[in-house]
């Protein structure tokens, strides 16, 4: 349909869903303490600062004791850059290493694309949780280790789906008309298809995110994680894992936390990068 | 009361981004009698689909029935809830969509599409449904009625599948049939014989019919009164021999104007120039898809191709589906590899792919493709997709950059505010415009348009082809355009080449074009072109295209000629049997036939009739 006149004149920018700046707000919030949080923390990560074990919230304690007394939000405040910081890493070495591999394997296509798609379907059949056992066996537990075990155990599966969408994008006319004029094979990958590809592919960032944050936490939950006395949010649940049955709020505040950092990520990529500007089909 | 629709005052409005109502149909009003062919026409967007699905009381999503009455047989369709509406669809009111393709469940078979209309509003039982169905089947001239229910969907050609679709909207006798651009994807060859079974059924069954459509000469053997919509409002109403010959609104005059294209003058390529080296020189050129193992079958897509492109001249190529063209462009551009022959620019060879190219070699060959919508990418704005091959060819940065883009917007009659924008606020001829900006920006020796005009309304693709013929005399650049539609390559060209699943089976200066001889395939693509007169169809049917020549079934020998199957002009023992000759013309242009000259002039010209002038 023709763009109307009253369409022509007027150039209204949709807003940015509530949705997306309360999760964009929540990404902001945990970045900042994922940075700031081990100073602002009012007690030392190992510190045992009260006598009461699984103590309930009060002004002392704002969010109560775990089960050895030490004081939780000084807890949480230190374990933010473990839980955040680690699964960021990981997820950009999956991310930017799975797209990147999926957009020249879709453009350059042959034998680069057939080899490397093969070897990532034998990756992919590998369970994440198994091979970051293993790896964790193999080489011990230590964050540079986790960042690559996390990175690259969840980078097939960030492969596969970029090079679904490369595939696509790059059938399109408009890349056939940059190879038609001649473009460079970076030219084509970074300005053509990227952009055409970003949306899902920040959806699909944020999703192994997710994933990465839960993988880890996993690990630290079966005690491979992060090593005592530093702790990230997994292993605090599993820490104060006793204190379920006695209701203690040392268990149920790092899974809060956990929670609140995957639904805010997605509602920000949900808000952000589900915008499109009026009237391009993508 | 004789007037089986009568819609009043109808009003569609649908919702835009902003969540704003805004009217798209305003307050349309007309009725059909019983046995009535009526046709609503119009340019896309102009609201005749709209209008032709408010008959059976439905609006698209986002689209909302706002006001007035339709009654169709009595029902008033506005008032009615879905699950009566559902009762009506199907029974009173069927519809029959532009692309029957899509419309068929590809994994049932056609017969149980078919009845299904007459099962599921249990008019009949199974097997009368079935008698019945075969017997439309051979109404509609399908070929083996009484086999072909049992096929499905991937084994019946486009037009089989569209006149499939027919007999599924008539199986339940409705008092009124929708057909919402049945014709349009099909071939001109193909479209001829599915009008043809589309009139005659409707005739012998008196069927009230709505047709929708934005092709005048089509509506012109199909419809008894048109009505004439733009941007969702009715401009004219009349019978179709008024509309066609006194048009009074001055829109329909423009429709009438634009379906006739004038004889753009060619741009006269002088003798002196065109004596010198030819820009582009095509030899030998095959291509095929599959792998050629051993002696694997592969699909050949163009054999033996020969093409001669002076500088400043255009040089245009038709054909039908699958005959070659498209592919024709991109082994030229060196998007395909040829699998043999050669490619001369300037007398020098052209490497067979892209990798082997040089810049100034792919700055001098530019593509135009076919889908604007496409063919932009939808995240760059205008002025960084005409400024990339600007950069890129000729390292133009900055203001120099922005000056250049603004001249290309101004060449190709787009306002310099256009640069800021994105492909998806312009509209579809503002998109093929950038397209052919973008090309122009490589300052091109050869531009290969591949149907730049044919996802275009009438008007807006009249407006480009002026504005490349314009383009032409101002640059001197040479085209080759690739069309299926035989009068725009005719409007344009200096020589236009047929293509028939990938041969060259004739080639011609454009004024040779207009009279025999011609190549057999040719003169039926020539003869299937909807003239803009009524009874165009019936004199067409005169030549009864079943009547074949018959031919021994002798093994079918190698090189033979291709359109064997579908000639009129057979002979037994010599097409079945030898690789047809090329034969040179008086004139200058060549034809792949057996039959010399005089034959096939003696064989053609009593059809010169069919060609008339436009009404």
């Amino acid at each position: 349909m023709n763009p109307s006149l009253s369409e022509v004149r007027r150039k209204p920018r949709r807003r940015v869903p509530l949705a997306g700046l309360v999760g964009a707000f929540i990404v902001v919030f945990w970045l900042v303490m994922a940075v700031a949080g081990p100073w602002l923390a009012a007690h030392d990560a190992g510190g045992v600062a009260s006598d009461a074990v699984f103590a309930p919230m009060s002004a002392q304690y704002p969010l109560g004791t775990d089960y050895l007394g030490r004081d939780m939000l000084s807890r949480i405040l230190n374990g933010a850059p473990y839980t955040i910081g680690v699964a960021l890493a990981a997820v950009l070495v999956a991310s930017v290493g799975g797209t990147t591999l999926a957009m020249f394997a879709a453009a350059a296509g042959g034998w680069f694309d057939a080899i490397v798609s093969r070897v990532v379907d034998t990756m992919l059949s590998i369970p994440h949780k198994l091979l970051a056992l293993i790896i964790v066996a193999a080489f011990g537990s230590s964050v540079p280790f986790l960042i690559l075990t996390a990175g690259i155990g969840y980078m097939p599966g960030a492969f596969r789906i970029a090079r679904a969408l490369a595939v696509n994008v790059q059938a399109m006319d408009y890349v056939q008309a940059a190879r038609a004029r001649g473009e460079g094979l970076l030219y084509i990958t970074c300005r053509e298809m990227l952009p055409n590809m970003l949306r899902p592919v920040l959806a699909d960032f944020g999703l192994r995110f997710l994933f990465i944050v839960l993988l880890l936490s996993g690990l630290s939950f079966l005690g491979l994680g992060v090593q005592p006395p530093a702790a990230d949010w997994g292993s605090l649940v599993r820490e104060n894992i006793i204190g379920l049955s006695e209701g203690a709020p040392a268990v149920i505040v790092p899974a809060i936390a956990i929670a609140t950092l995957t639904i805010g990520v997605n509602m920000a990529i949900d808000g952000f990068a589900g915008r499109k500007r009026r009237g391009n089909g993508v | 009361m004789s007037d089986i629709v009568n819609v009043k005052g109808l009003r569609v409005t649908a919702r835009n981004d902003m969540g704003e109502e805004v009217p798209i149909v305003h307050g349309a009003d007309f009725s059909i009698k019983r046995g009535e062919v009526l046709a609503l026409i119009g340019e896309s967007g102009s609201g005749k689909s709209t209008i032709a699905l408010a008959l059976m009381g439905y609006a698209r999503s986002g689209c909302r029935l706002a006001g007035g009455s339709v009654t169709v047989a009595g029902n008033s369709m506005l008032a009615l809830g879905e699950r009566q509406l559902a009762g009506l669809r199907g029974r009173t009111v069927a519809y029959i969509a532009q692309s029957a393709a899509a419309s068929f469940n590809p994994s049932r078979c056609l017969m149980d599409q078919v009845i299904e209309s007459a099962l599921i509003h249990k008019l009949m039982p199974r097997a009368v449904a079935e008698a019945k169905a075969v017997e439309l089947f051979r109404a509609l001239a399908l070929p083996d009625p009484e086999r072909i229910g049992r096929r499905y969907p991937h084994q019946v050609s486009g037009g089989q599948l569209q006149r499939l679709m027919a007999a599924m909207a008539l199986i339940t006798d409705p008092d009124l049939v929708i057909l919402d651009e049945p014709t349009t994807a099909l071939d001109v060859t193909t479209q001829i014989e599915v009008l043809r079974a589309f009139k005659k059924v409707v005739q012998e069954r008196g069927s009230t019919a709505v047709y929708v459509s934005h092709d005048l000469a089509v509506v012109a053997q199909m419809a008894d009164r048109i009505v004439v919509l733009r941007d969702g409002a009715i401009q004219e109403t009349g019978m179709t021999a008024q509309i066609l010959s006194a048009p009074a609104h001055p829109y329909t005059k423009s429709l009438l104007a634009a379906i006739a294209p004038k004889q753009r003058q060619s741009a006269g390529v002088d003798a002196r120039k065109a004596a010198a080296q030819p820009l582009l020189e095509v030899r030998g050129l095959y291509a095929s898809y599959g792998a050629a193992k051993g002696s694997a079958p592969v699909k050949c897509v163009l054999d033996d191709i020969n093409l001669v492109i002076p500088r400043g001249a255009t040089i245009g190529v038709i054909g039908e589906s699958g005959s070659g063209k498209t592919t024709l462009a991109r082994t030229i551009a060196g998007m395909v590899a040829p699998s043999a022959g050669e490619i001369l620019l300037d007398g020098k060879r052209l490497a067979p792919t892209l990798e082997g190219r040089t810049r100034e070699q792919f700055r001098r060959i530019q593509f135009v493709f076919q889908n604007a919508d496409t063919a932009l990418n939808p995240l760059h704005t205008i002025e960084r997709i005409l400024g990339r091959p600007l950069e890129f060819y000729h390292g133009m940065k900055g203001a120099a950059r922005r000056k250049r883009v603004l001249d290309l917007l101004d060449l190709v009659r787009l306002p310099a505010a256009v640069a800021d924008r994105l492909p998806g606020e312009l509209s579809g001829g503002q998109k093929q415009r950038i397209n052919l900006a973008r090309a122009l920006a490589a300052q091109p020796d050869l531009i290969l348009c591949d149907e730049v005009t044919s996802a275009l309304d009438t008007v807006v693709g009249a407006a480009i082809l002026d504005l490349m013929a314009e383009l032409r005399k101002e640059l001197n650049v040479s085209y080759v355009f690739i069309s299926h539609d035989i009068s725009t390559v005719r409007a344009i060209c200096d020589e236009i080449v047929v293509l028939y699943s990938g041969r060259k089976v004739e080639a011609r200066k454009r004024e040779a074009l207009a009279l025999p001889p011609f190549h057999p395939y040719s003169n039926l693509l020539i003869s299937s072109v909807p003239a803009l007169r009524r009874g165009w169809l019936e004199e067409v049917e005169g030549r009864n295209p079943a009547a074949l020549p018959p031919l021994r079934q002798a093994e079918q020998a190698r090189g033979i000629c291709a359109f064997l199957d579908r000639c009129p002009l057979r002979v037994d023992g010599m097409c079945n049997t030898m690789p047809p000759p090329r034969q040179q013309l008086a004139d200058g242009g060549s034809i792949l036939c057996h039959h010399n000259e005089s034959d096939l002039r003696a064989a053609q010209m009593p059809l010169r009739v069919v060609e008339g002038d436009v009404a």
